[in-house]
């Protein structure tokens, strides 16, 4: 499996999507670095797909970037074609085939998340070897290993699209804080059949807790 | 056969040992800045080009054309920036000849990030892209690799930790013109005073709505003073 090239550029990261009734709730934190340094503080790592579908990127900005583009571009060819929306779980495909036929040279670990008309709310993870699961809620990147705890106890069936959001700010926050590879501001999304919201929460306004 | 042909390696690997090593392309070493200001963009360069400690040339341009609405800073191999700068320009020339519009910047960084990504990093090339299209200014940063940043304000290079200390501590939105341009000198002249792979003079690039306006040494805080005797030998010495 390929490893990040010296002075390549990193999304360390903390990535999250949580489904609820309705639609889904994706969240990430802000940092781009190259080694020790921080390159974008404010990076927006929640990229549209398609109108009512977004990834969740960790792993090489250049690979994750690169990979988006080109699925964007084969989704908006399926509309094209198929006078229709293409669903969720269309999109998570076209990224693991391009995840895993290339795993050798990519270093991208992805989150697909988003609702359409046939299956509603999704979620699904494609991490480095290009495998895919389907998940009610999943996280990813560097920080999430800090964050499997706290989301496996807190996480229940069944909240709704405000305690989703609670979640994932929650979560997201805990992992910024304990993984040197994610800070800045914590980005969210919630995509609905009614369209996408797009919040913010900035770094000194983060969920109150232990900072010793 | 298209990419890069590695039969030499194995030659250059033994030529190595015997101690005939292979030139050190010339780095720019470099700090370059761009910032977004209430009217468009502001780019900024410092002019030194290096040859591992050596000083290659001591007034390099780094801020390269690639449309009349268009400039790019280079940072990295500078046999690369001028290149890919040189290549996506011509490029973007036929593109708008093609759609009889003027270029955008969003097609300049796609047709840059995606050469660069082909090529995984092995083109040294770091730009920080900066223009002025219908849909208003843009700056972006692109790095070797084939990533790219949108942001308000950036800085690439060797300096680039020196003169980002200038933009944290001054950038706000709403910039006038002149102070938009005093930060970008201060910022690349942090660059050329704090670090080692940065010197000479200041360059800067203020684009706007129609207007480009190209600053060649805009600031130059290393002139040579006048020397003290004159050393000019007389005529027939020999």
């Amino acid at each position: 499996m390929a490893s990040l090239k010296p002075g390549e550029v990193n999304l360390g990261t903390t990535i999250m999507a949580v489904e609820f009734d309705g639609g889904v709730v994706i969240g990430a934190d802000s940092r781009t670095t190259t080694g020790p340094y921080i390159a974008n503080r404010v990076t927006d790592k929640l990229t549209k797909v398609h109108d009512r579908i977004y990834c969740c990127r960790s792993g090489s900005a250049a690979d994750t970037q690169a990979i988006a583009d080109i699925v964007q571009y084969h989704l908006q060819l399926y509309t094209a074609q198929h006078g229709e929306a293409p669903t969720v779980k269309v999109a998570a495909s076209l990224f693991q085939e391009i995840c895993y036929q290339n795993k050798n040279a990519l270093l991208a670990g992805i989150i697909v998340a988003g609702w359409d008309e046939r299956d509603g709310a999704s979620v699904y993870n494609v991490p480095l070897g290009g495998s895919l699961h389907r998940e009610t809620y999943s996280i990813g990147g560097s920080g999430s290993s800090y964050i499997y705890g706290y989301c496996d106890k807190v996480f229940r069936e069944g909240m709704g699209k405000e305690e989703c959001i609670e979640f994932v700010k929650n979560a997201v926050s805990l992992a910024m804080s304990r993984d040197g590879s994610s800070g800045g501001v914590v980005r969210l999304a919630v995509i609905t059949k009614d369209g996408v919201e797009r919040m913010f929460v900035p770094g000194n306004q983060l969920p109150p807790q232990y900072e010793g | 056969r298209a990419g890069f042909k590695f039969d030499n390696v194995k030659r250059n690997e033994l030529l190595g040992e015997k101690g005939y090593g292979l030139p050190t392309a010339t780095k720019t070493g470099t700090t370059i800045v761009g910032l977004i200001y209430q009217d468009g963009v502001i780019l900024g360069a410092d002019t030194r080009a290096t040859a591992g400690p050596i000083v290659a040339d001591k007034n390099c341009e780094k801020i390269h054309y690639l449309a009349p609405n268009m400039y790019c800073c280079g940072a990295g191999t500078a046999a690369d920036t001028e290149f890919t700068t040189n290549m996506i320009s011509s490029q973007l020339a036929l593109h708008s000849l093609n759609t009889g519009r003027e270029a955008r910047v969003v097609t300049a960084m796609t047709m840059l990030k995606q050469y660069l990504f082909k090529y995984q990093g092995h083109i040294g090339a770091a730009l920080v892209l900066g223009g002025y299209d219908v849909s208003g200014p843009h700056l972006f940063s692109i790095y070797p690799h084939g990533s790219t940043d949108k942001l308000p304000y950036v800085t690439m290079g060797s300096g680039s930790l020196a003169a980002m200390s200038v933009f944290e501590s001054r950038w706000r939105p709403g910039l006038s013109r002149e102070e938009g341009i005093e930060m970008v000198k201060d910022a690349i002249e942090a660059g050329i005073f704090n670090d080692m792979g940065s010197g000479s003079n200041v360059d800067v690039c203020v684009i706007n709505k129609g207007r480009t306006e190209y600053l060649r040494n805009y600031s130059k805080p290393n002139e040579r003073v006048t020397k003290e005797q004159s050393y000019k030998f007389k005529a027939g010495t020999t």
